[in-house]
């Protein structure tokens, strides 16, 4: 069968879900490799990706390859692909995994396809475009086809591979160590999942009226094990930090169920979050065109209905 | 310090936004043209460059004549000069094919720091920057929501899941910006007025040593297979709150198994 290798996103040694997701993806189209670029490998990752059908595991465990940005993990996905050359190569449409593919995708003479939400045979993919208002299928017609693909497009479902263990030494070219990284700086974040891996987003907009106020929305989210998410309207006031915005110049969300409580639903919000599964809205005003896309709605003040909720849902646990 | 900034026409997100049928490629007469809402970011943010460092700001647009609006908005806002690359052969270019077209033209125009927006609202493929970083040999200084230049050292903070790192490099350099970096001018009437004299470089491809084969629909390295509307979500269920909402909701999420 043809080779596919997946890209593994990684966190303090955790395999993330979102590379469980492209591992199941990569088994109805091939057989699935996983490259794994940085420190942090452990025998418990190694026995996770071979669970998800990782038939072999890439090792590059340089340090080198995360203290620069972006460039050495291009390099090093670019020599596995002269290498062995695979079929395709898939990553998480993250921000930096979009940067990774459209580098490689220069190196290697190849077609990319950013923000894919299915991928099919041929290596066909399917984008959700205009914030979510058209349905595109579109495919990559030179070199190998790299296709970025939407954190939860895919419910990971578990299937042993072989996990054969091959270790890559890879030597960085100058250019790629042009950009270095000096300090990472974690910011406090709670237990919560990370926004664009989560099963489940609950948000909040104007309507929460401060920052003190988001308390009642990560009551919300924590008794759903969700990560928050917040409009625009709500990160200009500075009630909730950028990084948590969803929408067309914040993140976008595709998870199972989203939550929106005092957001209107403005098109660039709708952009970030249209291919959720399950939509609920909160909201006083029955004319918000949120409700146009909600498969449940309240009409109601989120002050009193916020914490009706997270209170039913903590008595049914 | 010469900087270059790349803007972007796009269609105005609250139009309605169509691909044509002909050639299934955006169409841009459907709906108004508007700056790039992050390359805004990335004019305001080199203007404070140009401002702290001295130099000069050079937009570069690629894009059909129509883009010269965008031009003279970012002239407005107080961009020093324009490079206007357009031309036909360019209409349908990929992500690989444009950043092709603008690095080719970068190096004849010459720069010592490139800006980008992270991500336009149209395709929205996020790669250009990093592409560009690629083919320039330059180091990728992208999603930063904070620049620093000193001397010909420059410091950015790179947003990332976790927070932000800290990243350096030396110029010449690509920077790519997010939203909440800086707050955009809005142009006066004296800079608009003075925009209109500020000059403007119109390039076709020859001009820039673009070769026609790499470029355009014809060329690109990908291709839209098919598109369609997409359906319309099915009618929800909304409940007025009548003292019980949250229990309603709940019963909702619970028949979904969320609880
Ligand atoms: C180029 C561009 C890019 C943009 N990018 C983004 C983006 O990435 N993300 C984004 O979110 N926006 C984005 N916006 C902004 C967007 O247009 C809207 O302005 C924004 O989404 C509005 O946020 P909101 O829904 O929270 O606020 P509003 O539109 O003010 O809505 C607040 C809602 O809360 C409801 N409400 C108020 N009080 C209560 C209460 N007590 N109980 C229940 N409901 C209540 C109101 O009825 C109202 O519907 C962008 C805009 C532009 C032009
Ligand atoms: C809906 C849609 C989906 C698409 N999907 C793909 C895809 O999956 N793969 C692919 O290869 N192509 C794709 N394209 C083609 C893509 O639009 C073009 O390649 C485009 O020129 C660059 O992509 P972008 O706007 O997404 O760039 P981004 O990387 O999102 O833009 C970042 C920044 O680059 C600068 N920039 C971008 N374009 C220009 C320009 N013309 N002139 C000056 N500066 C510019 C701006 O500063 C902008 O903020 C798609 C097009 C559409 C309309």
């Amino acid at each position: 069968m043809s080779e596919i290798l997946v890209l593994v996103e990684h966190a303090d040694g955790d395999v993330k879900k979102v590379t469980l997701e492209l591992l199941t993806l990569a088994r109805s189209l091939g057989e699935p490799s996983a490259v794994w670029a940085g420190p942090g490998y452990t025998d418990a990752a190694k026995a996770r990706l071979a669970e998800y059908g990782a038939a072999k595991i890439y090792v590059a465990s340089s340090e080198e390859i995360v203290d620069h940005v972006v460039a050495p993990k291009a390099e090093l996905l670019a020599k596995l692909v002269s290498d062995s050359s695979p079929a395709a190569v898939l990553v998480a449409a993250t921000a930096e995994g979009k940067e990774i593919a459209g580098r490689l995708a220069i190196k290697t003479d190849s077609g990319v396809i950013t923000d894919a939400v299915g991928v099919s045979e041929g290596f066909v993919a399917d984008q959700s475009i205009f914030g979510g208002g058209v349905n595109v299928r579109s495919r990559v017609t030179k070199g190998t086809p790299i296709v970025a693909v939407r954190p939860n497009s895919t419910a990971p479902v578990a299937e042993p591979g072989a996990g054969a263990e091959e270790k890559v030494e890879i030597a960085l070219s100058d250019s790629a160590r042009a950009a270095k990284v000096v300090e990472r700086v974690k910011q406090e974040r709670g237990a919560r999942p990370e926004l664009t891996e989560a099963a489940i987003v609950v948000s909040g907009g104007r309507g929460v009226g401060s920052g003190e106020n988001f308390a009642i929305i990560e009551k919300l989210a924590d008794s759903l094990g969700a990560a928050v998410g917040a409009s625009r309207a709500a990160t200009d006031a500075g009630w909730y930090p950028h990084q948590f915005q969803v929408g067309q110049t914040g993140k976008t969300v595709s998870p199972q169920l989203y939550i929106a409580t005092g957001i209107s639903g403005a098109i660039q919000h709708r952009a970030g979050m249209q291919t959720s599964k399950t939509i609920v809205v909160i909201n006083k005003d029955p004319e918000a065109p949120i409700f146009e896309i909600a498969d449940f709605g309240v009409v109601g003040d989120l002050f009193q209905v916020v914490p009706q909720l997270t209170e039913e849902i903590e008595k049914r646990k | 310090m010469n900087i270059v900034v790349c803007v972007k026409q796009v269609p105005d997100t609250a139009t309605e936004r169509k691909l044509r049928s002909d050639d299934k490629t955006l169409d841009r007469d459907a709906a108004d043209g508007v700056v790039n809402e992050l390359d805004e970011y990335a004019v305001e943010e080199a203007l404070r460059l140009k401002e702290a460092h001295g130099g000069e700001v050079t937009v570069l647009t690629m894009g059909p004549a129509k883009a010269t609006e965008t031009i003279r908005k970012a002239l407005a806002m107080g961009a020093d000069k324009a490079v206007h690359l357009s031309d036909d052969a360019l209409h349908g270019s990929d992500a690989l094919s444009t950043s092709y077209a603008l690095a080719e033209t970068l190096k004849k125009i010459g720069f010592d720091l490139v800006i980008l927006g992270s991500e336009s609202t149209d395709a929205r493929t996020g790669v250009l920057a990093a592409m560009l970083a690629e083919r320039l040999g330059a180091p990728q200084l992208t999603l930063a929501n904070k620049v620093e230049v000193d001397g010909s050292a420059i410091t950015i903070q790179r947003v990332t899941d976790y927070g932000y790192d800290r990243v350096e490099a030396s110029l010449p350099a690509v920077v790519s910006v997010v939203e909440k970096i800086n707050e955009p001018r809005y142009p006066s009437f004296k800079g608009i007025m003075a925009a209109k004299k500020k000059p403007v470089e119109s390039l076709a491809i020859g001009d820039a040593e673009i070769s026609a084969e790499q470029v355009g629909l014809a060329s690109a390295w990908s291709e839209v297979v098919e598109f369609a509307a997409a359906p319309p979500r099915a009618a929800g269920t909304v409940v007025k709150d009548e003292g019980d909402g949250g229990v309603k909701a709940a019963e909702f999420l619970a028949s979904k198994k969320f609880v």
